[in-house]
């Protein structure tokens, strides 16, 4: 007798991911699909890919989507959550798209408390358009717009998201992983599930930050990408939950 | 029916709400606040009715791209500068075929200008404004009963040809109090295909403008230009004032063509000459080929514009160099009286063929 142990998510379509080897795009879309299965939203999931290498994000998720312009996925996102306040609502953003031109968008979208679920890829580094500067790109580290490295005081230092965001009260939940080994991957996989829940249960904006390598881009093989993300990248981007503030506010909303 | 007395700009919202408009996100901007104040007061009031004051123009533009894609009737305003801001979603909500509305009330440009009645921001309206090759519909309102009826207009056509629609109005028509009726709204005619509300148990959806196949893109943008097409073919609106027994006529829209309309009366009385309007409504599409029909009789036009000669350039591409083509404009959010564009009118109606 066989048993079937691993299988495609069913919020995921049959095609092949574009992504390079060794990009964390292809893991946590699956993470968010196997997600949605888990939590049988398919059916009421309404993603908005951005701008960036996960454009094509629609061609892998099997649930309703609409593609935002570079950065205004939040925006796009507050539109679509307020018309339709039952429905599973998932902005999936990049460094750039997050934390340089829709800035603004995102941080009013967290402020405003929008009941939403924001993904978050940093790769420090603009993947799509071959590796330029991000806001997060660390200090030193070589980019095509920063050949001698990102400078403090030339190009300002790595923008931190998660630490930005959960000051904020609109955020209810604020976590920052990576997919660097299995047992990190799982906890990203607890980390998605966990923000998708928050908006489930209407207590506010989400946000999940994943480190995810771009062994393309960083010029490295997948196994250093990881290497780096775990000896460099995260001792500037630390990882664990920055703002939890769920139980709170459930409990608020129910004494309401 | 109820006859009220409303600025223009709580006169777009109130239509606007009766049309079944129930998401509107904006970002403050004069001359247009009271558009923006008019939602946030009166869409609490309306059933489903969502008002967002957006942290900026772009991110109005985007929330509403968003709620159209789910299903809602949407509109966004703004000001001239507001509005440059707003051209990446107007462009993004053209190339996805999501309805919407969007309201320009003009002041003087260029770069934050002033906040004065302005007719510049033509061009920026009828050539689509935004990246890529597109158009939006354009009202061109010139009383206060229009902006009423072409807001809800606006909404009908949007969703007839999946296509954002800009009312161009200026700082003159928001601000201005006239008697207005509201007629009765059509119920709303759209499909439920086309919204974007979860796969429930059917195949799920995607709604993009990146199409990256040079060939697959270049049919969707001929598929646009095809629904533009139509839309020149059956939409175009205009009207014709005083030119049976005229030998020379003003072209003006929006406030200009109320200006015009005093200038011929006067032109009448004082100067006992008999000169014509022809006032576009639709600016895009352009009234072209009933311009030029009037060319056949008439050879002496002047195109009066609030700017320095945008839909100068429309008039002339429609007459073909079949009629003489005047020019006589006052930008910057200058406005003239009646009286003296009579007196320019005279002048040149001394020098026609």
């Amino acid at each position: 007798m066989t048993k079937t142990i691993f299988k495609r998510p069913k919020s995921l379509k049959e095609n092949i991911f574009h992504y390079c080897p060794g990009c964390g795009h292809s893991i946590a879309h699956r993470l968010i699909a196997e997600v949605i299965d888990e939590m049988e939203i398919r059916d009421v999931t309404i993603g908005v890919p951005p701008a960036g290498c996960a454009v094509l994000a629609y061609n892998y998720f099997d649930v309703d989507m609409i593609e935002a312009p570079h950065g205004r996925g939040p925006a796009m996102a507050t539109g679509i959550k307020r018309v339709l306040p039952d429905r599973v609502v998932l902005s999936y953003q990049g460094d750039g798209d997050l934390a340089a031109i829709g800035i603004a968008e995102s941080l009013h979208a967290a402020n405003r408390g929008e009941n939403i679920t924001v993904i978050f890829i940093n790769n420090a580094v603009y993947g799509m358009t071959g590796g330029q500067m991000a806001p997060t790109t660390m200090l030193e580290q070589k980019t095509t717009t920063t050949p001698a490295g990102r400078h403090k005081s030339l190009d300002g230092y790595p923008v931190k998201v998660c630490e930005l965001f959960s000051q904020l009260k609109g955020v209810v939940y604020a976590q920052r992983c990576t997919l660097t080994s299995p047992a990190q991957v799982n906890k990203t996989k607890k980390a998605i599930k966990k923000a998708f829940q928050c908006q489930k249960d209407g207590l506010g904006f989400s946000l999940v930050e994943i480190l995810s390598p771009c062994p393309t881009n960083w010029k490295m093989s997948p196994v250093d990408a990881c290497k780096w993300i775990d000896e460099i990248m995260s001792k500037e981007f630390p990882l664990g939950v920055f703002k939890d503030d769920s139980t709170t506010t459930k409990k608020d909303r129910e004494a309401v | 029916m109820n006859k009220f007395l409303m600025s223009g700009n709580s006169i777009i919202g109130e239509a606007a709400i009766r049309a079944g408009c129930r998401f509107y996100a904006g970002y403050p901007i004069t001359p247009q606040n009271e558009l923006t104040e008019y939602m946030a007061e009166h869409m609490r009031n309306a059933e489903g009715g969502i008002f967002i004051q957006s942290e900026s123009e772009i991110a109005a533009i985007n929330m509403i791209a968003g709620a159209s894609a789910a299903g809602a009737r949407v509109m966004t305003s703004s000001s001239g500068p507001g509005i440059s801001l707003k051209q990446e979603g107007i462009s993004s909500m053209a190339a996805c075929e999501l309805p919407g509305v969007i309201v320009n009330i003009m002041r003087g440009g260029p770069g934050l200008g002033n906040i004065r009645p302005s007719q510049g921001d033509y061009f920026q309206a009828t050539r689509g404004g935004g990246h890529g090759d597109y158009r939006t519909i354009v009202f061109g309102p010139a009383t206060c009963q229009e902006l009423a009826d072409l807001t809800m207009d606006a909404f009908d056509l949007a969703d007839k040809y999946r296509t954002p629609v800009m009312i161009l109005a200026d700082g003159m028509m928001g601000q201005m109090m006239e008697p207005v009726i509201f007629k009765k709204p059509k119920p709303r005619n759209y499909s439920e295909n086309f919204m974007l509300r979860g796969a429930g148990d059917g195949k799920s959806k995607f709604i993009r403008g990146l199409i990256l196949d040079a060939i697959d893109m270049e049919e969707h943008n001929w598929k646009l230009a095809r629904k533009y097409s139509v839309i020149g073919e059956n939409e175009i609106r205009y009207e014709e004032h005083n030119i049976d027994k005229s030998e020379l006529v003003i072209v003006a829209y929006g406030t200009a063509a109320r200006i015009a309309k005093g200038a011929i009366k006067r032109l009448r009385e004082h100067n006992k000459i008999n000169v014509g309007l022809f006032r576009p409504i639709t600016l895009w599409p352009f009234p072209e080929l009933q311009l030029r029909a009037l060319s056949r009789k008439i050879k002496n036009f002047l195109v009066f514009e609030m700017s320095t000669g945008q839909m100068l350039e429309d008039v002339r591409l429609a007459l073909q160099g079949y009629a003489t083509v005047w020019f006589h404009g006052r930008p910057g959010g200058a406005v003239p009286t009646p009286a003296e564009l009579a007196n320019v009118v005279a002048r040149y109606y001394d020098k026609k063929d």
